[in-house]
């Protein structure tokens, strides 16, 4: 395995030490891989995926579309699609316990009321048929056993907690009769209903209209330092990263090539794909959504994924090493990690 | 949906009037009824008082007009076969078609149902392809077929079940699973499909997000979403029950409109015949009215005004 390489790199020793999970963080994953079995064969949308998010910290995580941050997403809500997708090694160690081989009515207790997640589309993720306030209350009635007077008062004042405008007559309402930046609202309420310690926000602005996003973003940044909970922010937005995320870290083709506190990413980018998303980034305070900007090439084929690192058909500085071996996530600088072969020699131009 | 209801309702008149309109035609243009209903011995002057009974000498549109007047009144003459108001005749039977149609349907939709449930959770599993082959072949398998497969195995066979006729509930089951499988192979097949394109959707992957089991979102979440297909095919579908209905009945001579409107068609009591058919239409209207507003009932979306 190319990955072996690893252990014949200098900081061998860190990188062994990291496999072990972190007791004090709320989320450990180490070496998560998702492989997915589909008609065009099998692939790994995810590859030996770790990080860290400690209670109360938000982290930021950024990648083009397909680098496998839903998916991610999804593994740690084990929520998979159940034929096509499993998870095929690691361990997701949430508040002290392994998820993965959890039964699934373990996850249950798991789901919705200790790990929340929203989703990026809030026109869909909303049964059509039926109205806000049963929505609000199944989660808060499965998870708290509320009767259905306590829990719709519970769901009015978690609907007054998003800000949503009128709130008892929203519950009456369908989907369909509110907006999408309401709709987010509600998802947003929906997923806190049992105050989780952990939100997963998988692109939660993607879908909305500028104006909207802002809102969206600054209410869920209220409601962090509100209710403290961690955050994991999946977003192709690098704006939104700078103005909300504690830590990022990167993803390309399933894989995380650079992790980072937020300041320290934007002022020394390590990685060259992270660095092509910087650089070619609309400045913050322009009007225009900074979406991710387009670096030339094309993400890789999970079926056709290049020999050595991911990144190198797209890489002006591959070499020949670049094309032999998988360079490994290593930490470059304080708390600081990249995953690229010319990494000193860029660091010092 | 009140309102809807009732606009809908108001349009009832007018598909009754191109019912009654295709049944008179068809059923004038065919031949004289007054051939068959009298015999060969008959006088001259039988034939002329039979004729005028029926207005069968008048202009056909004149014949129309008297036929809807009397049609405004519910007045389709007198059965030629049972001498008696040819309505009240159908009406007779009326009770006899709902309880084996409404029995038949029942058991095809909740079998169907959980079927099409079961295929859908073990999709191209055992059960699955078990289930959804035996559909496939049981679409294209002629109905009245099994019913006399049931017959000779449950009651000249066995002996368990009474051949035919009415009676208690045990002249009912041969009957109404006959006519079940009528509609049962789609409402399997339909049930799958939906059902399976409805897990799909976002909303699903989010009802688990909260926490949800996944039978609870199965049956709170998916299944409604997927009743609205099934609806719809059923709405479009009420004809072949009819007609199910009227194979079934004959089957197993049970005493019901289908089996009346049979005998009375080789008979050409035309009065019969045409208060048969358009209390028919009645129920086909209304019954589509039904599906229509049990779909706006579950999907708030198709609410109008
Ligand atoms: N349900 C699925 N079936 C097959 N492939 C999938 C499915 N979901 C995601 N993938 C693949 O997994 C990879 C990662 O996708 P994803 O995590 O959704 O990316 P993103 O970073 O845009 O969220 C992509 O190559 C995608 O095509
Ligand atoms: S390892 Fe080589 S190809 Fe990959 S990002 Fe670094 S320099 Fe580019
Ligand atoms: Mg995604």
């Amino acid at each position: 395995m190319a990955d072996d390489i690893a252990t014949s790199h200098p900081s061998r020793v860190v990188a062994l030490a990291e496999a072990a999970t972190d007791a004090r963080a709320l989320l450990s994953v180490r070496d998560l891989t998702v492989e997915f079995q589909t008609g065009q064969g099998r692939f790994e949308a995810v590859h030996r995926v770790g990080f860290d998010v400690a209670k109360g910290q938000v982290l930021g995580v950024v990648g083009e579309s397909g680098s496998g941050k839903s998916v991610t997403a999804l593994a740690l809500m084990r929520l998979l699609p159940d034929h096509a997708a499993r998870i095929s090694g690691g361990r997701i160690v949430f508040d002290g316990s392994d998820i993965v081989p959890m039964r699934e009515a373990e996850m249950c207790r798991i789901r919705g009321r200790r790990i929340g997640m929203i989703f990026q589309d809030p026109t869909t993720s909303l049964n059509p048929i039926f109205t806000i306030g049963h929505q609000l209350r199944e989660g808060l009635r499965v998870h708290l056993g509320l009767g259905r007077a306590a829990a719709n008062r519970r769901a009015e004042e978690l609907l007054n907690l998003v800000r949503l405008p009128s709130a008892r007559a929203a519950l009456d309402k369908y989907p369909h009769e509110l907006s999408g930046g309401m709709r987010q609202r509600v998802m947003i309420a929906m997923a806190l209903a049992c105050e989780p310690q952990l939100l997963i926000a998988d692109e939660p602005t993607t879908a909305l209209d500028v104006t909207t996003q802002a809102q969206i973003l600054e209410l869920l940044r209220d409601l962090q330092q509100q209710m403290g909970m961690a955050i994991m922010l999946i977003t192709h937005d690098l704006g939104v990263v700078a103005e909300f995320a504690d830590a990022v870290q990167v993803m390309y083709a399933g894989r995380i090539v650079e992790r980072a506190p937020v300041s320290r990413l934007f002022a020394n980018p390590a990685h060259p794909y992270t660095q092509g998303l910087l650089y070619s980034m609309p400045a913050l305070e322009e009007e225009d959504p900074p979406v991710l900007p387009a670096i030339p090439g094309m993400v890789a084929s999970p079926f056709a994924m290049p020999m050595g690192c991911p990144f190198h058909p797209r890489c002006a500085l591959a070499s020949d090493v670049c094309r032999a071996a998988v360079p490994p996530l290593n930490p470059i600088a304080h708390a600081h990690s990249a995953a690229c072969w010319h990494v000193d020699a860029m660091m010092a131009a | 949906m009140l309102a809807y209801a009732a606009r809908r309702l108001m349009l009832l008149p007018i598909s009754l009037f191109l019912v009654a309109l295709v049944t008179f035609v068809v059923l004038r243009l065919t031949g004289n009824p007054v051939d068959i209903f009298l015999d060969v011995t008959s006088t001259p002057e039988q034939v002329a008082a039979l004729t005028e009974k029926l207005h069968l000498d008048e202009p056909i549109p004149i014949q129309f007009l008297i036929f809807l007047r009397d049609l405004a009144q519910g007045d389709f003459g007198v059965s030629l076969q049972f001498n008696e108001p040819a309505l009240s005749t159908v009406f007779q039977r009326l009770g006899g078609t709902l309880q084996l149609a409404g029995t038949g349907l029942l058991i095809a939709i909740v079998v169907g149902v959980i079927l099409g449930l079961v295929c859908a959770v073990w999709r191209d599993r055992f059960a699955d392809l078990a289930i959804s082959s035996v559909a496939v072949a049981g679409q294209s398998m002629p109905s009245f077929w099994l019913g006399i497969l049931l017959i000779q195995l449950f009651a000249l066979k066995l002996g368990w079940l009474p051949t035919s006729g009415a009676g208690g509930w045990r002249h009912m089951i041969l009957p109404a699973v006959t006519l079940a499988t009528f509609l049962l192979p789609n409402i399997i097949l339909i049930t799958r499909a939906s059902v399976l394109e409805m897990s799909g959707e976002q909303f699903v992957i989010a009802a688990r997000a909260k926490g949800l089991s996944r039978l609870r979102v199965l049956l709170t979440h998916v299944l409604p979403v997927s009743l609205n297909p099934l609806l719809s095919f059923l709405g479009i579908q009420i004809g072949t029950l009819m007609g199910g209905s009227i194979i079934t009945e004959t089957i197993f001579a049970w005493p019901g409109v289908g089996r009346l409107m049979l005998t009375s068609i080789s008979n050409r009591d035309v009065p019969v015949v045409e208060a048969g058919v358009l209390v028919i239409a009645v129920g086909i209207v209304l019954t589509n009215l039904a599906v229509d507003l049990l779909q706006m009932l579950i999907d708030p979306r198709i609410r109008r005004h």
